[in-house]
C-alpha cells in the first residue's frame, strides 16, 4: 500500500527527497497523499502549492500541478489559481514560519474569506531550513539559534488564528498519529470553504537537537505525550488542561464561500 | 474606426480598456494613489464580463494572486504606485524566473518612502530596471498620452505572453489622471498575442524547454492534464529544482536573452523633429510632451533640433540611441528624476556625442519654458 502511494502520486525520479534522516515531514506528506487517493481525485484537478522551508520543498516530489512560491505567499498564490480556475482542488503546503510569521497576513485573510482552500501547516515549532531559528510557535523558554537564552516570544496557537479569522474547518494532528493527519485533510478537502490543519511534526536536526529532545522516536513520543484528543480535553477538570495541547476537529462551522459569492454576483449581470 | 468610438477617457481608464481588450479576465490589488482608479474600473468591469477582481492585503499578495492566476492560462494584471511598488519586487522576481505572464502598473508618484503621494514623478527608472534581485533583463513600456496607455497597455499583455515574462508599465500621475480624447479601435483591429500552449502530449512535455523554433518554452494551463513543478529556484527543463552550475547560467542567461536578442521585436520608440536635427532631447512620459511644445518653440527660432522618445524605456533601444548619438552634437535627457535614465543614455551615447540631463525632483512636472532655457543655456 505504502509504496503503491509513491509510485502513484510521488514524483519518483526526483527521489530521494532532501530531508533529513528522521525529519517528521515525509510523514505528514503521506498522509497527505493518502487523503487524496482515499477521496479518489483525478490528479489533473489538485494543485499543490507552497512557500519556502524544509515543508515546502514537498510540492516538487509529488506528481500533481505543484507550485512552489516565494517565502510566506503560498496562500496569496492559492487565492489567485483558487479564483482563476475554481475546478481545481487547492491544498497549500506550508511551514510554522512561513504560514504565521512571514505569512500571518495572508493567513488570516484567506481564512477571511473563507475561499476553498486547504491549508496543511507541517509545524516544526523552527525554522528548518535556516538552520534552526526560533519562530513564532517555537515554545517559550525554549531555543533556537536566535534564541540562544531561550526564546522569551509567547508562541502563537495557530488554530485558535484561523479560527478567529474565519477558517470554516479547523483541526489539529500529529505524526504521532498519521491517519488522523489523513482524516483531518480529507475533511478539509470536503469542506467547501477555508480550511486549516495544523500538523504538529518533529525537527530532531535543529528543534530536537538544540533542546535536547533525544532522537525522532524519541520527539514522536513527546508529541503524543503533550497532546490530548479533543473530547478527553474537555472531560478533564479546568486545572489538568493546562499545558496540554487538544488534537482532532476543533472547529466547523457553514458559511458561504467566496467564490460562490464572486460567481453570484457575475451571474447577476 | 467610427466617431462613435471617440471617448473622453482618464488614462488609468484607458490602462483598464487596454487590458481588457488584451484579454485581461483578472485583476488583484491593493489602493494606492495615483493608482487606484485602475483597481476601482477593474472592479467595476470584471465581473460584468465574468472576470475577477479581487483586492488583496497588500501588494506582495496581489502580485502572487496574479502570478497565481496566470498560471491557470488566465491573462492578469496589478496597479500600484512608489511603496507598492517596491513591494511587487519580490513577486516580479518569481514571475521572471517561472516565466510567467502578467503586467504590472505602477503610477508613479514621488519617493523615497511615502513621499509625495499625489505629485509626478519619474523616480521608478532604475528600480523597474533593477527592483529586483538577481541577474535578470526587464520589459517596461511607458505611455505618454491617454490614447498610447491604451495602445500601450495592449502591446504589455502582447509582450508578456510572447516572452513569457512580467511587463512593467511606468505611468506618470498626470497622464493617469488626465482626460483626452481618445479614438478606440474596433476590436477586430487590435492584435492580441496568446502565450503558446504546449505542441505536444502531456508525457511528452517539458515546462522549461524551448523547443526549435521558439522563443520560450510552451506553456501548459494548471488543470488541464500536464502536470508540472513551477519553482522560483534554478530549475532544469523538467522544472525540478538543480544546483548545477552549468544549468543554472544557462538558465539565467536563456531569460535574460529571450529578452536582449530581440530589441526589434520590444522597442518602440517616437521621433520627433529628427531628421535635420544637429542636437536631440530623450524624454519620455509627460516630460516627452513638454519637450515637444519645447522643440516647437525652439524650431520657430531657427534651432535644429529634435527628440527621441522611448516607449520601450528597458531593455534600451541601444541601437535608436547609439546612431542618433553619431548624428547629432548633443543629447540632452529631460526627466523628473535626477539622472537615472540619463545614465543609461550616458552609457550608450557617451562615447560619440556629449550627454547632458536636467531633473527634477519637487513633485512639479517640467515646463517646456525650462526645457527652451535650459537648451539655450545648457
Ligand atoms: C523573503 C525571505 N526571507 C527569508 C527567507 C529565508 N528562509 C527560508 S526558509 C525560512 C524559514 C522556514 O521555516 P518554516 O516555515 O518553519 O519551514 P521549515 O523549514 O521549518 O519546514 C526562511 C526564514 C526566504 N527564503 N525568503
Ligand atoms: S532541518 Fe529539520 S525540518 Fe528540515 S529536513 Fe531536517 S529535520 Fe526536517
Amino acid at each position: 500500500m505504502g509504496n503503491n502511494l509513491i509510485e502513484k502520486y510521488y514524483r519518483t525520479e526526483r527521489l530521494p527527497h532532501i530531508w533529513c534522516p528522521g525529519c517528521g515531514n515525509g510523514i505528514v506528506l503521506r498522509a497527505i497523499v493518502k487523503a487524496i487517493d482515499n477521496l479518489g481525485l483525478n490528479k489533473d484537478d489538485i494543485c499543490v502549492v507552497s512557500g519556502i522551508g524544509c515543508s515546502s520543498r514537498a510540492t516538487g516530489y509529488l506528481d500533481f500541478n505543484t507550485v512552489h512560491t516565494t517565502h510566506g505567499r503560498a496562500l496569496a498564490f492559492a487565492t489567485g489559481i483558487k479564483l482563476a480556475n475554481p475546478n481545481l482542488h487547492v491544498i497549500v503546503i506550508t511551514g510554522d514560519g512561513d504560514c504565521a510569521a512571514i505569512g500571518g497576513n495572508h493567513l488570516i485573510h484567506a481564512a477571511r474569506r473563507n475561499i476553498d482552500i486547504t491549508t496543511v501547516v507541517f509545524n516544526n515549532n523552527i525554522y528548518g531550513m535556516t538552520g534552526g531559528q526560533y519562530s513564532p510557535t517555537t515554545p517559550t523558554g525554549d531555543k533556537g539559534t536566535t534564541a540562544p537564552y531561550g526564546n522569551i516570544d509567547p508562541n502563537f496557537d495557530l488554530c485558535e488564528l484561523a479560527k478567529s479569522a474565519g477558517a470554516t474547518y479547523v483541526s489539529r494532528s500529529t505524526v504521532y498519529g498519521a491517519n488522523m493527519i489523513t482524516k483531518q485533510v480529507e475533511e478539509g478537502i470536503k469542506n467547501k470553504g477555508f480550511s486549516f490543519i495544523e500538523a504538529l511534526t518533529i525537527c530532531p536536526t535543529y528543534y530536537g537537537r538544540k533542546n535536547k529532545k533525544g532522537d525522532a522516536p524519541e520527539m514522536i513520543n513527546q508529541l503524543k505525550e503533550m497532546t490530548i484528543n479533543v473530547d478527553a480535553y474537555y472531560k478533564l477538570p479546568q486545572e489538568k488542561r493546562e499545558g496540554r495541547i487538544v488534537i482532532g476537529e476543533l472547529y466547523r462551522v457553514q458559511r458561504e464561500e467566496y467564490i460562490e459569492k464572486y460567481n453570484r454576483l457575475i451571474n447577476s449581470f | 474606426m467610427t466617431e462613435n468610438n471617440k471617448r473622453l477617457m482618464q488614462g488609468n481608464e484607458a490602462c483598464v480598456e487596454g487590458a481588457i481588450a488584451a484579454g485581461m479576465r483578472f485583476f488583484a490589488g491593493y489602493p494606492i494613489t495615483p493608482s487606484t482608479e485602475i483597481a476601482e474600473i477593474s472592479a467595476a468591469k470584471l465581473p460584468r464580463i465574468g472576470g475577477k477582481f479581487i483586492q488583496m492585503e497588500d501588494e506582495i499578495a496581489s502580485i502572487s494572486a496574479i502570478i497565481g492566476a496566470s498560471l491557470t492560462g488566465v491573462k492578469a494584471m496589478t496597479a500600484t504606485s512608489g511603496p507598492g511598488f517596491s513591494l511587487k519586487q519580490e513577486g516580479i522576481g518569481y514571475a521572471i524566473m517561472a516565466e510567467v505572464p502578467c503586467v504590472i502598473v505602477n503610477v508613479q508618484r514621488g519617493g523615497p518612502s511615502t513621499g509625495l503621494p499625489t505629485s509626478p514623478a519619474q523616480g521608478d527608472i532604475m528600480q523597474a530596471r533593477w527592483g529586483t534581485h538577481g541577474e535578470h533583463s526587464i520589459i517596461a513600456l511607458y505611455p505618454s498620452t491617454v490614447k498610447e496607455i491604451f495602445d500601450t497597455t495592449i502591446r504589455a499583455f502582447n509582450l508578456s505572453e510572447k516572452y513569457r515574462t512580467p511587463v512593467i508599465l511606468l505611468m506618470d500621475e498626470v497622464i493617469a489622471h488626465m482626460r483626452e480624447a481618445v479614438d478606440l479601435p474596433d476590436i477586430s483591429e487590435i492584435k492580441i498575442y496568446n502565450r503558446k500552449k504546449p505542441s505536444v502530449g502531456p508525457e511528452e512535455y517539458k515546462p522549461y524547454k524551448v523547443l526549435k523554433g521558439n522563443i520560450v518554452p510552451e506553456m501548459a494551463n494548471i488543470g488541464e492534464g500536464y502536470r508540472y513543478h513551477v519553482t522560483g529556484l534554478i530549475h532544469d527543463e523538467s522544472g525540478a529544482p538543480t544546483n548545477d552550475n552549468r544549468i543554472a547560467e544557462e538558465l539565467v542567461l536563456r531569460l535574460v536573452n529571450k529578452i536582449e536578442n530581440n530589441l526589434d521585436d520590444i522597442v518602440y520608440y517616437e521621433k520627433y523633429e529628427l531628421d535635420d536635427a544637429e542636437e536631440a532631447i530623450v524624454a519620455f512620459g509627460a516630460t516627452a510632451r513638454s519637450a515637444k511644445s519645447a522643440i516647437d518653440t525652439l524650431r520657430a527660432k531657427g534651432r535644429r533640433i529634435g527628440m527621441f522618445r522611448p516607449i520601450t524605456i528597458w531593455p534600451s533601444p541601444k541601437k535608436q540611441l547609439t546612431e542618433l548619438a553619431k548624428k547629432v552634437k548633443r543629447i540632452m535627457v529631460v526627466e523628473m528624476n535626477m539622472g537615472q535614465y540619463l545614465l543609461e543614455v550616458e552609457r550608450i551615447a557617451g562615447k560619440y556625442t556629449e550627454v547632458l540631463g536636467y531633473g527634477r525632483v519637487n513633485g512639479e512636472l517640467v515646463t517646456p519654458k525650462e526645457i527652451v532655457r535650459f537648451v539655450e543655456e545648457g
